[in-house]
């Protein structure tokens, strides 16, 4: 299945090079050089931390991180496994976000037909109201919320804190109200460049709205969805404000939160922490190197529209 | 005359209502009306209530009680935090709207004009962008840190190292540069997005008529990429706004890395609980991000119009 990067862009299909590729264009080597070293100077926090997160602590703080190994070993990712207890909280994340991701995608899909193909009144109203909403920043929403959450009552077997706050559906629900702005601006848009002929087709065929919506238009957006699935995911992945607001029990922390156990109050092992971090961020980098070409026209589905 | 039109008008209308069987304004009433519910209850109406409950003194417990500008008064004068929070924020928004941002053009429009091997650049720029903010705070321990960091080996200053992170003369530049490592990547990608749908031939026309490539550039394709830059001046606004992980991951925003975020966070989840007063702070953080937010709604509107 393809891509197609966005929405509109005409000229989609030029090869990339059509203007460099005039041969022997003067600074060829100079631009060479400086992406190589700007790609290496990106890259090279990241190769620290899986380097420092392989060399024991004593010998870091001996030598440095810039020195060259003694020993290697994978010592630190068996104990932050353990000790943190990883999968517990990997799987605390996994609850927040697969529901969240396939809530928000549902939704947002189902606002933006509403919006771009059944061309109801106040549309554009509705689009902005959601829009601008996920501009505003965290810290605006989450005062009234916490004390929101802290009045909500909620039975035994949806929240052993009797309370909605420190409980999943907390974040949960944040993350789906707070991302519903997003993917309903980027829906919406994908949306109108499909062909309105079909609707009216299937509207003369008798179709009504819930079979316009699931069965014509949602596998028309299967490349927009993925493509937004997979970025809202490293989104929900990456949270780490609304567990720490919304969660006190420490074993209900999503992995990046839980990550915050890993530095002492007075001591911090850097080496473990990096071997943590390398751990936790190794999902979003499998995910974003398999799945580049979704990842990205994710990003820029919203943004360049013809 | 007059009736045919009103006629047609209201005929117009009938029809759009009978295009909705009952079962289809039930699906619609309860899927839209679900989706607005949610944000009505999660974004707008928790926003309007951060604008009242800063006018009170409410601390989660006690009943509330009317103090009118008083934590505004509190936040301005006495809570001494507040200032070098609001410089820390907008030199953030300095920083990476006039480093970063730029530095993220510049990459896009070198990659764009077709070197070999642009996809491994492409990917390894942007690589830290799928990372959490909270491990870009994590990582940038490892290289800040003033014992055992990497910047400290890579200048020779074991013997007399630098505590990038510990002073809070110079912190702030170095979480911004680890803040930017990842927002370069972020305008990159858009960038580069807008710049592949950018018309080819403009920029033949253009070098047919004599035109260097650096005034191609400024003239002919900037102007065009202009829904990519309001996208981008947003993302840039509301990142430099939101900035709280990457501090908190470092040391809970304390310590010359204080900012709005963290002090809205810290009033409430800390033990003083003041939830009026942390109220008043997110105002202002609110009232900062408003004024770039609606301008934005303005231009998709005007958009909106012309579509």
């Amino acid at each position: 299945m393809s891509v197609a990067p966005a929405p509109a862009p005409t000229k989609a299909t030029k090869p990339v090079s059509a203007p460099g590729s005039r041969p022997r264009r003067r600074g060829r080597w100079g631009t060479q050089i400086f992406l190589t070293a700007v790609s290496l100077g990106f890259l090279a926090p990241l190769l620290l931390a899986v380097y420092a997160s392989l060399r024991p602590y004593d010998e870091t703080a001996e030598e440095g991180y810039f020195s060259l190994p003694k020993s290697l070993s994978f010592d630190y990712y068996e104990q932050a496994f353990n000790d943190s207890e990883m999968t517990k909280y990997f799987v605390n994340t996994l609850i927040i976000a697969v529901p969240g991701v396939l809530i928000v995608l549902f939704l947002a899909s189902f606002v933006a037909f509403a919006v771009s193909r059944l061309r109801m009144r106040g549309g554009i109203v509705l689009v902005m109201l959601f829009t601008a909403g996920n501009l505003l920043p965290q810290q605006v929403i989450i005062t009234p919320l916490y004390a929101l959450f802290n009045q909500i009552e909620l039975p035994y077997w949806m929240s052993d804190s009797y309370l909605m706050y420190d409980s999943y559906w907390a974040v949960l629900a944040v993350q789906v109200g707070f991302q519903l702005g997003f993917c309903v601006f980027v829906l919406a848009n994908f949306m109108r460049t499909l062909p309105q002929e079909i609707i009216e087709a299937a509207i003369v065929d008798g179709a009504g709205v819930w079979t316009q919506y699931w069965r014509i238009t949602l596998p028309l957006c299967r490349p927009a969805l993925a493509a937004l699935g997979t970025l809202q995911f490293t989104w929900m992945y990456n949270d780490f404000l609304w567990a720490l607001v919304f969660i006190n029990t420490g074993d209900k922390l999503p992995i990046t939160s839980a990550l915050n156990n890993l530095s002492g109050q007075y001591f911090t092992d850097h080496n473990l922490l990096a071997a943590g971090s390398v751990i936790v961020a190794a999902p979003t980098i499998i995910v974003f190197l398999l799945l580049q070409r979704h990842f990205i026209a994710g990003l820029t589905l919203g943004s360049s529209k013809g | 005359m007059s009736l045919t039109s009103t006629r047609g008008d209201r005929g117009r209308r009938r029809r759009g209502a009978r295009r909705f069987t009952r079962r289809d304004r039930i699906v619609l009433g309860v899927l839209l009306g679900l989706a607005i519910l949610i944000d009505l209850f999660i974004v707008w109406g928790p926003t309007l209530a951060s604008i009242g409950l800063s006018f009170t003194n409410y601390d989660g417990v006690s009943d509330i009680g009317w103090v009118g500008l008083d934590n505004y008064r509190t936040a301005f004068t006495e809570y001494p935090q507040f200032w070098p929070a609001v410089r820390h924020n907008l030199m953030w928004l300095g920083f990476l709207g006039l480093v970063a941002t730029p530095f993220g053009l510049f990459l896009a429009v070198l990659i764009d004009r077709g070197v070999r091997f642009s996809r491994f650049y492409q990917s390894a720029i942007y690589l830290p962008v799928v990372l959490s903010l909270a491990i870009v705070g994590f990582i940038a321990q490892l290289v800040f840190s003033r014992d055992q960091g990497a910047l400290n080996a890579l200048l020779g200053r074991q013997d007399n190292p630098i505590d990038w992170i510990g002073d809070p003369d110079i912190n702030i530049w170095m979480v911004m540069i680890a803040a930017a490592w990842r927002h370069t990547g972020y305008v990159m990608i858009l960038y580069l997005a807008g710049l592949k749908a950018v018309d080819a031939t403009l920029k033949e026309a253009a070098a047919i008529d004599g035109a260097s490539e650096r005034q191609t550039f400024f003239r002919v394709v900037f102007p065009t990429l202009r829904p990519v830059n309001i996208i981008v001046m947003v993302i840039t606004v509301i990142e430099a706004l939101r900035a709280f992980d990457i501090v908190y991951a470092i040391n809970r925003g304390r310590n010359g890395l204080e900012l709005l975020s963290v002090l809205v966070t810290d009033n409430i989840i800390g033990e003083a609980s003041r939830i009026g007063f942390g109220s008043a702070i997110a105002v202002v953080l609110l009232v900062l991000s408003l004024g770039f937010v609606v301008t934005y709604l303005v231009q998709e509107l005007r958009g909106e119009k012309n579509r």
